[in-house]
């Protein structure tokens, strides 16, 4: 699904240049649920924004759904955006002006689909979030759940393959978080491919593979058996802490 | 572009803004409504002056008797010249003239009829002074050929003369006695742009005849065919070399004859007005560019303040074209949909004042000769239909830089804006 090869990523700001990816080699498969862990700076986000195509890469070569993803045209990009991929931000990133029912029907509106019709989809994807009473309301109205919750069905409505989440929880409360956990690992039930970026450990914890980086590296990857062992591990330092 | 979501999208921008939206339109609404009301004041007196000059002929002139002031072929100055029949035929063969007439003054003349007199200004005249003097027939004809052949006892009298002396009665085919002399009414007159019609017309040949004019005339009045400024002087030259060589005089004694001439004047004064309206048009286009600049302005701030907005839908896959689409719309239905209610403003405003103008002309009309420098300050559909289709294209020019750097917004840098 992912083909990750040899990413390379520098930032020049001014004089000096920034290398955030180092040689980034990674194979997400399909209805995978992954976890992108690391201290700030070590290039988290960077990764997320280039799987996304949000960002582009300077060297190596990155395939999404079998296709080379790479020097494209903004339009071309902005089409891929809209086919395969579903965003999640850690602020939501709601329009203001728009109520809930809008904002999930926008992806629609660029697909070219009717108003009407594009409506009555947000509606029942709305309702799949329990959020079918809240349609008319504006995002302002809304708690950060459910905020958070209208993000995610308006990230679903283009039925993606991929959701990125960009610290989907981080401005959660705890059973806030957990419960657009839930909401995420269903979606990924139903096959669709997760990637969440966080710094939490008890979220990573619930996905089902971990990719640590550290300095624009891959520093380990922890997969299911062994994830047993990290949420252990884990623990421990919760208790030592 | 009749995407109707695409209208939604920018009405509802529109809505949430109220008050951002009236300031930038209202910059365009006042550049345009200044636009208008300058053009219309222009027009207004373009068409004021225009008017009084087509009280006559506009290429008309004349040339009246006078005295040398230069010494020529060893006659000293101080002669009077004097014009004859004569004169009318050499002036006539001018290459450039038109039409000519020559005329005999006669003083103050006694018009009766029946128990009714009135002194009037009896002109003696051929028959192109009616070309000369734009004069309208109301009833009847003009002096012709014939009358001056024959030497007939006709005349011509104006409007208010027929009115004070035959009150409702038919004038034509009646005789008046014009200072004991009966002459036959053949026609009723009114002279374009003025409100007395207080002359009379009579043939010049009769006029010589019975009221001891010999075979002289005290001034010529006749038409120029020219089209510049060049060729009237020229034509003037001529005229004045002509009438030199037969009164022997040096054709460069402005004195000698006087000499007035209409289209000169014209051409000089419409040279003027043009320049008036290039001058109103620049201030206009100024003042407008000022709105569209200001449009330009608070587009780039919408765009600014929208840049999470626009990073969301770029996110969400929306394309650039569909993001220039965005600005580029809202920009142009600002700007025309203001300027719009500009245009009405401004022109309803001249409409109005030439409204209250013309029914104040006709209330003075009445009571006493008036001379307008100012008639009919409107703005002519073409200027209007000139000036929305600027809107349009003013509206995507202010539009066109916000668009693009909206279009140039990376979604992961307005993702990150805070």
């Amino acid at each position: 699904m992912i083909k990750l090869n040899n990413i390379h990523k520098s930032y020049v700001m001014g004089s000096n240049s920034l290398h955030v990816l180092k040689g980034i080699d990674l194979n997400i498969e399909q209805g995978d649920f992954v976890s992108i862990m690391g201290s700030s700076g070590s290039g988290k986000s960077t990764l997320l924004n280039i799987l996304g195509m949000l960002d582009t890469y300077d060297q190596g070569s990155y395939y999404l759904a079998g296709n080379l993803i790479q020097n494209m045209s903004e339009k071309k990009a902005a089409q891929y955006r809209n086919d395969l991929v579903g965003f999640v931000f850690q602020s939501f990133n709601l329009i203001s002006f728009k109520n809930a029912m809008e904002n999930v029907a926008l992806p629609l509106y660029y697909k070219g689909v009717p108003r009407k019709k594009r409506n009555q989809i947000a509606l029942e994807y709305l309702e799949k979030l329990g959020l079918k009473d809240w349609a008319e309301h504006m995002p302002n109205e809304m708690s950060g759940g459910q905020k958070q919750r209208v993000a995610i069905a308006r990230a679903l409505i283009s039925q993606p393959k991929i959701i990125l989440a960009d610290e989907p929880t981080g401005a959660l409360d705890t059973a806030t978080s957990y419960e657009v956990m839930d909401i995420l690992k269903e979606i990924n039930d139903t096959g669709i491919t997760v990637i969440i970026v966080t710094h939490e450990h008890d979220i990573a914890a619930m996905t089902r593979q971990i990719i640590r980086l550290k300095d624009g590296h891959i520093h380990e990857i922890i997969r299911n058996g062994e994830l047993k062992q990290f949420q252990k591990s884990y623990m421990k330092e919760l208790e030592t802490a | 572009m009749f995407d109707i979501d695409k209208w939604q999208e920018i009405f509802a921008t529109i809505k949430k803004n109220k008050m951002r939206t009236f300031l930038t339109g209202f910059s365009v609404a006042w550049g345009i409504f200044m636009l208008m009301i300058l053009l219309g004041a222009g027009n207004g007196l373009s068409n004021g002056v225009a008017n009084n000059f087509m009280n006559d002929a506009v290429n008309a002139m004349w040339i009246w008797q006078g005295k040398t002031t230069l010494p020529y072929e060893g006659m000293k100055t101080g002669r009077n010249i004097m014009f004859y029949n004569q004169d009318q035929e050499i002036v006539q063969k001018v290459p450039g003239v038109g039409v000519s007439s020559g005329r005999y003054f006669m003083g103050n003349t006694r018009y009766s009829f029946g128990k009714e007199s009135g002194e009037y200004t009896t002109i003696t005249c051929q028959p192109h002074l009616r070309d000369v003097e734009n004069l309208q027939i109301e009833k009847g004809r003009f002096i012709n050929e014939i009358d001056i052949q024959q030497n007939r006892k006709v005349v011509v009298i104006g409007a208010d003369i027929k009115t004070a002396l035959f009150k409702e009665g038919e004038a034509i085919g009646e005789y008046v006695n014009i200072n004991m002399v009966p002459f036959k009414v053949v026609g009723i007159c009114t002279e374009p742009g003025s409100t007395r019609n207080r002359n009379a017309y009579m043939p010049l040949s009769t006029a010589q005849m019975i009221f001891n004019g010999n075979n002289r005339l005290h001034n010529l009045a006749l038409t120029v065919n020219a089209n510049t400024l060049e060729e009237t002087k020229a034509i003037e030259e001529q005229i004045r070399t002509a009438l030199g060589h037969q009164h022997k005089f040096d054709p460069k004694d402005e004195s000698a004859i006087g000499l007035y001439n209409k289209l000169e004047n014209y051409i000089q004064t419409m040279k003027i007005f043009q320049a008036i309206k290039i001058f109103i048009w620049i201030i206009g286009i100024g003042t407008l560019i000022a709105g569209i600049v200001g449009v330009s302005n608070i587009m780039l701030i919408v765009v600014k303040e929208r840049t999470k907005e626009i990073g969301i839908r770029k996110a969400l896959g929306a394309s650039p074209s569909s993001v220039i689409g965005l600005i580029l719309l809202e920009s142009i239905m600002i700007t025309t949909v203001a300027g719009y209610i500009g245009l009405v403003l401004g022109t309803g405003l001249m409409e109005l004042i030439n409204y209250f103008m013309v029914q104040s002309a006709g209330a003075a009309a009445a009571t006493e000769q008036s001379e307008t420098i100012f008639m009919n300050p409107t703005v002519d559909l073409n200027v209007a239909i000139y000036a929305t289709l600027l809107l349009i294209v003013a509206g995507a020019f202010a539009g066109y830089i916000p668009a693009k750097r909206a279009a140039s917004i990376k979604p992961i840098v307005a993702l990150r804006d805070e």
